[in-house]
């Protein structure tokens, strides 16, 4: 029998490269959908009018206060703005509780990593979109996504696969900073 | 108000062990495990198994009664400037010099625990991690969050608590400025010392205490004729002990004994 080889190697090329470009990229993450339904459009545009600061702050000792907690949250949601279910659900199942958001954290850094974001903002005078993208004027929260090898989260800066070593290192080189020693960064 | 948002120059942090002051208590020791996470040392760990990243030595004069002399000495990463062993042996570049400080910094996750740094280090101020860390139930809600804990397998060493380092950059950049001012940035071994015989500072700033008891009279460091440079500079007014000083004292603790 005559292999008909010129259609079935390309397509072998393209099946491989397919279950390497889609596949395993799924295979490596598992995703997991934040735990509610959070619209950063919602707060921050016409409607809410509040800046990145008012919710994510440096703290006086430079420590960044990450996520605020649900009591931030009760200030303007004691009760239900609106009558969406998602709302409903925050204020009766958090809100009113007093129970934290078990948010899903797509910048926690590895353990061994040490981040300031006092030094970026102070001293590199950086804006919060330089390294978050658009994630303030997003509609929806992503799905988290986490490596399933090592547990760390897959994207940092907005940007699925952006939470590379190399992102860091690229751009201390460009500012010429803290490139010198691994203990700048790590711990 | 001007902002200083660039670091000047590189700073050699260093510090001066007074050893006519050790008392040989042992404070540093434990203040220094807590803050680097070290966690208990195991049953079977040994003095040359354990980890104590800052480890004090007794050392005598050698007389008899009533002419015997003891001291303390105090020795961790002696930090070397000049040709540092640890990092020329290296296979996995895991231990660098920093050069704006001059800490030479180990990296643990890229150690693959071969332990030829442990043989170069003249002053046997290297850790293997013999065991994975365990502590006892609840005491890891005492673990420092500045501070990664190690795993089985590679080796570590006193980085002049890197994390304390870390804290004061924070929290001069908060404040706008690029470098910690003297005094902010103290390690653990330090602070804890009950007699102050330990001074820790910039040796680049000539203006530190640091830097003015090391050029003072009485200082010298160990094993000075291997020309590491170490930047941790002992003194004491007693002769006796500049001599032991010279000598390889660690070697009977940490290499001739078995287990």
């Amino acid at each position: 029998m005559k292999s008909n080889g010129r259609i079935w190697f390309p397509a072998g090329v393209l099946v491989s490269l397919g279950l390497g470009w889609f596949g395993f990229p799924a295979m490596l993450y598992r995703a997991e959908p934040q735990p509610v339904a959070f619209s950063h459009k919602a707060h921050t545009g016409q409607k809410g009018g509040m800046k990145c600061e008012d919710c994510h702050a440096l703290r006086e000792d430079g420590s960044f206060s990450g996520i605020p907690g649900i009591e931030k949250c009760a200030g303007c949601h004691a009760s239900a703005i609106g009558s969406t279910a998602a709302e409903k659900r925050l204020v009766d199942e958090y809100v009113s509780q007093n129970r934290e958001i078990p948010w899903l954290v797509y910048a926690r850094q590895p353990e061994n990593v040490w981040f300031s974001h006092a030094a970026h903002i102070k001293l590199g005078k950086l804006t919060c979109e330089q390294c978050h993208g658009e994630h303030g004027k997003t509609d929806t929260l992503r799905p988290y996504e986490e490596d399933r090898i090592s547990g760390y989260s897959r994207d940092v800066r907005g940007n699925p696969g952006g939470k590379k070593m190399k992102t860091c290192e690229d751009c201390h080189g460009r500012c010429g900073v803290g490139q010198q020693g691994c203990l700048d960064c790590h711990k | 108000m001007t902002m200083d948002t660039k670091r000047k120059r590189p700073a050699r942090y260093g510090m001066v062990i007074d050893v006519d002051r050790c008392t040989g208590c042992g404070a540093c020791m434990i203040a220094c495990a807590v803050e680097n996470n070290v966690p208990p040392a195991q049953p079977e760990a040994t003095d040359r198994t354990g980890i104590t990243w800052v480890r004090v030595y007794q050392i005598h004069n050698g007389a008899s009664f009533p002419e015997n002399r003891t001291a303390f000495v105090p020795v961790m990463c002696q930090q070397c400037g000049h040709q540092t062993p640890c990092v020329s042996v290296c296979p996995q570049q895991a231990v660098d010099v920093d050069r704006e400080t001059g800490i030479v910094g180990q990296m643990p996750q890229r150690c693959l625990g071969c332990r030829y740094c442990m043989a170069a280090c003249p002053y046997h101020a290297r850790y293997f991690n013999w065991w994975d860390p365990v502590w006892p139930k609840g005491m890891e809600r005492t673990l420092n969050p500045a501070v990664a804990p190690r795993m089985r397998g590679v080796v570590e060493k006193c980085n002049f608590c890197q994390g304390r380092l870390h804290a004061a950059r924070e929290r001069a950049a908060a404040a706008g400025r690029a470098e910690p001012k003297p005094g902010e940035y103290v390690p653990a071994c330090v602070e804890a010392c009950p007699t102050a015989a330990i001074t820790f500072g910039d040796l680049a700033d000539e203006n530190s205490a640091a830097a003015e008891q090391a050029r003072g009279g009485n200082t010298f460091r160990l094993l000075q004729k291997l020309g590491t440079e170490p930047k941790v500079y002992y003194r004491s007014s007693r002769p006796w002990v500049h001599q032991v000083a010279q000598q390889d004292f660690g070697r009977r603790k940490k290499e001739e004994i078995r287990g």
